[in-house]
């Protein structure tokens, strides 16, 4: 399974979210290749991904897709982040 | 691709900057900016750039309740791989769904489109504990904040 961690610039926040999405699937035993993209390249990073972890903002930036948008309020909320990727995947 | 920036409680304190007035988003993103060049990572045309990111794309970088991370791609006036914190004197508001008002503000700069923040895990490390946030916005001098980033960066939280 592919999951795509996607951020404005490519720095910094995607690889926030990537670093704690990996926690999160270690934590439901899932594994996944889990890459973090910017808005401009996530024509292509996701274009075989079966999740897009984004923020709320970025949504509308991503266009069309096959993947599941998931929208994480708190980057840091290994909680939230595990319930929506256990939804998202299961 | 990694590069080597100082373990987060080895901050110097040019890239710790306390309880800065900032009136609102762009004032508070500015003071990382100012932080970012004192600490020689950047030029202050970067805070402008940091503040266009925020225009096309919306207060994405708003990430967790009271915690910003303001950055911009790589560019000729980022100089070297630099991290800064700031707290602010009031909270200010960046309009995000969830997460305002911000209280902190990570400042980061990157010199090649690739990099991402060695000390990114650290610093999931330090704020997966949510206690974190808010005492670093109650921090009155850098060993304090230097302090907090060491406590909460020990990689027993698992």
């Amino acid at each position: 399974m592919k999951i795509v961690a996607l951020c404005g610039a490519g720095i910094g926040t995607s690889e926030i979210l990537r670093v704690n999405a990996v926690r999160a699937l270690a934590r439901l035993d899932i594994e996944a290749d889990v890459s973090a993209s910017d808005v401009a390249g996530v024509g292509a990073a996701a274009a075989d991904a079966q999740v897009i972890l984004t923020s709320p903002e970025l949504v509308s930036a991503i266009g069309r897709t096959n993947a599941d948008v998931v929208v994480i309020e708190n980057y840091f909320d290994l909680d939230e982040i595990t319930a929506k990727l256990e939804i998202a995947v299961g | 691709m990694t590069y080597q920036m100082p373990p987060l409680d080895q901050l110097p304190d040019a890239a710790i900057a306390l309880r800065r007035p900032a009136g609102d988003w762009r004032s508070a993103v500015l003071c990382a900016a100012e932080a970012l060049t004192a600490s020689g990572a950047a030029d202050p045309s970067y805070g402008e750039r940091m503040i266009a990111m925020i225009q096309e794309y919306g207060p994405y970088i708003v990430i967790a309740p009271g915690l910003a991370m303001a950055h911009a791609r790589p560019g000729p006036d980022v100089h070297a791989p630099g991290l800064v914190i700031v707290t602010l004197e009031e909270p200010v508001s960046f309009g995000h769904a969830y997460n305002d008002p911000v209280s902190v503000v990570i400042g980061i700069a990157a010199t090649e489109a690739d990099q991402h923040v060695a000390s990114v895990a650290a610093l999931a490390n330090i704020f997966n504990d949510e206690t974190v946030i808010p005492a670093l916005a109650a921090a009155s001098d850098t060993d304090e904040v230097r302090r907090l980033l060491a406590a909460a960066s020990h990689p027993d939280l698992g």
